[in-house]
């Protein structure tokens, strides 16, 4: 009998865990589309300020700006990590450490000196539990991005490349992020953010002439201005992405959970029964073989 | 009569969108009105600043503060891109007021003095 109250406990446990995960993947699924309009908002912004800068970039061959310059003599790197602050999204975040762990071992190859920084408080527990070091940190705006906190990474950033090598400087920006492509699918990405790599690309006719801009007060005001909004607005697309990418795996996550609990659930009920029908056939045969017992000795 | 198309977009949502007259903006140099056949500009605006656009519509005068960003003219088409815009009409006055006083008693910083004012103007708070 100790074993069916045993089992009955276990059921209630495993029945109220399935409750919290189902709920987690509710708000994980609320929050996916969330996410994925708050992608679709910054689009046109994203998309102007692209424009702007294709345009600036293509009348004004050979211009000038740091943040557009390969600086060679820079040995270190910098490796921006997105990750997210809480856990119970599956493989989310160990997926992307590893991505940049990687990230990090080829820089070395190289013969550069990577330096981390990290977005989300799963990348910094991963770091000081193994007391690596690491520039600079932000947390508290994983699962939902605002454009500040874009800027205050991507001013931090550009600080540093501005910087030359001896002052602690940066000679280029990887950032390892995740890429959400379908809820089913996400992708861990590594990219190259700075410097920014000018590529020549044949313009079809059906996109017209690029405008011939006159500036503002001048072109390396406008280009001062718009480098490092590109960058911050690229941090800031990468930030939602990866955002909307922890609410998917999150919520799939909890989906399998649940499952799973579901599973256990349906094995411990028939353990239960199976329990239940074996004391119940004891009882059954104790109390038969009883009666034939008192029947046999009164029979004498 | 040819009339421009306005996009005012900051890096979280598409402020306004639509057809306009005129295009009032503010750059470092000084106060630009843009018409219908406006040459190619991509201009710097003025931190702290207020962007007017009259709808096309007849309605009343857009008005938007607008923080760090820059605007481009192409062909008709007028984008304004901010890095902190909102239109007057959603401007919490009571907020920007505080944001005043509170960097009036700062002191040094003007831009958020600018930006505050800005707001209140283009509330209409504030001449």
């Amino acid at each position: 009998m100790a074993q069916l109250r045993q089992l009955r406990q276990q059921i209630r446990s495993v029945a109220s865990t399935a409750k919290i995960t189902r709920a987690q993947e509710m708000i994980a699924t609320s929050r996916i589309v969330k996410a994925q309009q708050a992608v679709a908002a910054s689009k046109p912004y994203a998309d102007q300020i692209t424009a702007a800068l294709t345009a600036l970039v293509s009348h004004h061959v050979g211009i000038d700006h740091p943040l557009l310059n390969e600086q060679p003599e820079d040995k270190r790197s910098a490796v921006l990590v997105i990750t997210s602050d809480r856990g119970f999204c599956g493989g989310y975040n160990a997926n992307v450490i590893r991505e940049a762990e990687a990230l990090i071992a080829r820089l070395r190859e190289k013969g550069r000196e990577p330096v981390p920084y990290l977005v989300g408080n799963k990348a910094v527990t991963w770091y000081s539990f193994r007391d690596r070091e690491f520039a600079d940190s932000w947390k508290g705006f994983s699962d939902r991005p605002d454009f500040a906190s874009a800027e205050r990474v991507g001013r931090r950033l550009t600080e540093d490349f501005l910087k030359t090598d001896e002052q602690g400087g940066v000679g280029e920006i990887h950032v390892v992020y995740t890429e959400f492509q379908t809820m089913l699918s996400q992708v861990v990405q590594v990219r190259r953010l700075v410097p920014l790599e000018i590529s020549e690309a044949e313009r079809s006719e059906a996109q017209g002439v690029l405008p011939a801009y006159e500036f503002e007060p001048t072109a390396q005001a406008a280009l001062d201005l718009l480098l490092p909004n590109y960058i911050e607005s690229r941090i800031f697309h990468m930030m939602l992405q990866s955002a909307a990418s922890e609410h998917a795996a999150r919520r799939r996550a909890m989906k399998s959970a649940t499952d799973n609990a579901n599973d256990l659930i349906g094995v411990y009920t028939r353990q239960m029964n199976q329990v239940r029908q074996a004391a119940i056939t004891q009882e059954i045969s104790e109390i038969v073989g009883g009666a034939d017992a008192l029947a046999d000795s009164g029979g004498e | 009569m040819a009339t421009l198309k306005v996009g005012l977009v900051s890096p979280e949502r598409e402020i306004w969108t639509g057809e306009a007259k005129m295009v009032v903006a503010q750059t470092i140099e000084g106060q630009l009105g843009i018409l219908p056949g406006h040459a190619p500009v991509l201009g710097v605006l003025l931190d702290g600043s207020v962007v007017k656009i009259e709808p096309a519509d007849g309605g009343d005068w857009i008005t938007a503060a607008v923080g760090s960003g820059f605007f481009s003219i192409a062909g008709d088409e007028v984008s304004v891109l901010a890095e902190q815009a909102e239109l007057g009409t959603e401007v919490d006055v009571e907020d920007a007021r505080e944001a005043l006083q509170a960097a009036l008693s700062a002191g040094d910083d003007s831009t958020a003095e600018r930006r505050a004012r800005a707001r209140l103007r283009a509330a209409g708070a504030e001449g």
